[in-house]
């Protein structure tokens, strides 16, 4: 019965491209959260009327986080190439997608970042400084421990767009399950490959969620 | 000792200066409890915040114990906010931290306590703060008096001499309140500390200051001894807080003492005076009659208190009114 209606999906193959969308978003997302943070904190120190807050340096942050955001990610997989063969040394396969998925995420995360540290009472900073803190001991005693769960909230949306982002990397010759999905399931119609990888990517951000939503919970002492 | 010379604040809105603080003198003393009322937007806020530097003066220089704190870098004046504890109206405190671990917390950040230390000033603290057992609680576990008690022992971990409370009370219930208060006043005592406290109710001040500057659009618009600006408000404001406080609906204090026959006298007791038995006295030496119109015996801090409104009629009012004031009685003649 399973074999008369998956006559073309070879299981092996699934497993890999599994596998592959597995790495990609792994290694995106750690990136994205290494590079976004920091960003994102910045953002958020530098803005208007925080601890330090500086126009011109917000200005040109916040401009280059919208450029990456408003490409559309389609588009800057193909923008990407370049930049993406001097880093990795090709832009094919699963190697070769996670540059700009990096591209895609971090800018991302760090707005997510930024608007979880505004959201922090400005009395526990108030607080914070007048206890003697200096900026340093302000963002990692009071300021990231107060905005982790949002941030935990964040890193969760993030990779769930992170896999979004990695199937279409399919389509620049990436890997993983939207490389099977559109080579097999789009250009052969086989229809059965198509709807195994999409089942596939919907239990992964089913996954995703869920396992976010408990850290939050974890983190939260609201 | 705390003092502020010709300091000022003004905030850049739109390109135009606003002034928040007009150019304030003020001196308050080591070990004193001293109140600022004022409305909201009076600058009480900014004034207390302008005393560890959380808001920068726009002129004028804050000294503390003879040293001026507005020329610190920054590593003096962290040093310096460590001596300068202060609590605020919604507690501020970190959600993520347990109880025990906000108490730690400015003294983690001031790196020179050892573990030990930590963990020994802690459980002293709890203990100050009747909170023994709730170390390991979240903020979030506790009611708004226990914050407030967490705040004030966050306050006192580095063992401050001045203490900053920014309308500490203001967001607790009024039974909650009065057990903040009598904890403020025993650190006071006991500690030596100086406190320094704005707030809008002057009920708290009546409670545990020994002075109280009244503000207003800016300014300090009356300072002094809280028995004296509470029972003889000079400024309309202050008189605006003590009716207030009093409960006085003062259109109807009027409609009062029109019906009121014979001259009105409002006479203040002050300290011992208040449990005399003067009015019989002064009554049958002169030959007045006399109703009550109204009357209250309440304490400032320490000093018991009463005031009376009397309408006289008959006998020989200057006789009395001179009894009054030989028995240390504050006469004012009100019709």
């Amino acid at each position: 019965m399973m074999e008369s209606l998956l006559t073309n999906v070879d299981w092996v193959e699934i497993g890999w491209a599994s596998w592959d969308t597995l790495v990609m978003v792994g290694m995106s997302l750690l990136f994205s959260v290494l590079i976004g943070l920091p960003v994102g904190v910045l953002l958020f120190l530098t803005g208007k009327r925080q601890l330090l807050e500086q126009p011109v340096a917000y200005a040109i942050l916040s401009f280059i986080v919208n450029v990456l955001r408003s490409v559309p990610f389609i588009i800057l997989l193909i923008v990407m190439i370049p930049v993406t063969v001097m880093i990795i040394g090709t832009s094919l396969g699963v190697a070769g997608a996670i540059p700009p998925l990096v591209a895609g995420g971090a800018p991302f995360f760090a707005r997510l970042v930024e608007t979880s540290l505004r959201e922090v009472d400005r009395g526990i900073i108030e607080a914070t400084q007048a206890m003697g803190a200096n900026v340093r001991q302000i963002i990692f005693g009071a300021l990231l421990p107060e905005a982790l769960p949002g941030i935990i909230a964040g890193i969760t949306v993030t990779a769930i767009t992170l896999v979004s982002y990695a199937a279409m990397s399919g389509v620049v010759g990436g890997g993983g399950l939207g490389d099977l999905a559109i080579r097999f399931g789009y250009q052969r119609f086989q229809t059965d490959v198509m709807v195994i990888t999409v089942a596939l990517l919907v239990v992964f951000v089913q996954l995703l969620q869920m396992l976010g939503d408990r850290l939050v919970l974890y983190f939260s002492r609201k | 000792m705390i003092e502020l010379d010709q300091v000022q604040k003004s905030y850049q809105v739109g390109g135009r200066a606003i002034p928040a603080l007009q150019p304030t003198d003020l001196t308050i003393d080591t070990g004193e409890v001293f109140g600022i009322v004022g409305h909201s937007g009076a600058g009480k806020s900014t004034l207390v915040r302008l005393i560890n530097l959380l808001e920068r003066p726009t002129g004028g220089r804050v000294l503390v114990d003879g040293e001026d704190v507005t020329h610190y870098d920054a590593a003096e004046l962290r040093a310096f906010r460590r001596k300068v504890g202060m609590i605020f109206q919604h507690f501020n405190l970190l959600s993520s931290r347990t109880v025990a671990d906000n108490i730690a917390f400015p003294m983690k950040l001031a790196g020179i306590y050892s573990r030990g230390q930590i963990r020994d000033r802690v459980a002293e603290l709890l203990a100050l703060v009747s909170l023994t057992d709730q170390g390991s609680k979240y903020p979030s576990q506790l009611s708004g008096g226990q914050k407030q008690r967490v705040g004030i022992a966050r306050a006192l971990a580095c063992r401050p001499s001045i203490l900053l409370c920014d309308e500490a009370t203001s967001a607790l219930d009024p039974q909650t309140t009065q057990s903040v208060l009598r904890l403020l006043a025993e650190i006071n005592r006991e500690l030596g500390l100086t406190i320094v406290l704005i707030t809008h109710e002057m009920d708290v001040v009546r409670r545990i200051c020994d002075r109280v500057a009244v503000m207003d659009g800016g300014r300090i618009v009356e300072m002094g001894p809280v028995t004296d600006v509470f029972l003889h408000p000079e400024h309309p404001t202050t008189r605006d807080f003590v009716f207030e406080s009093e409960n006085v609906d003062r259109e109807e204090l009027q409609q009062d003492l029109q019906h009121a026959p014979g001259r009105i006298l409002r006479l203040t007791f002050r300290g011992e005076s208040t449990y005399q038995p003067l009015l019989g006295h002064v009554a049958r030496a002169s030959g007045v009659d006399f109703s009550i119109l109204s009357g209250r015996i309440d304490h400032i801090k320490d000093t018991p208190y009463g005031q009376l409104t009397l309408s006289l009629v008959g006998g020989n009012l200057e006789q009395a009114m001179s009894e009054f004031e030989a028995a240390d009685v504050h006469v004012e003649v009100v019709r």
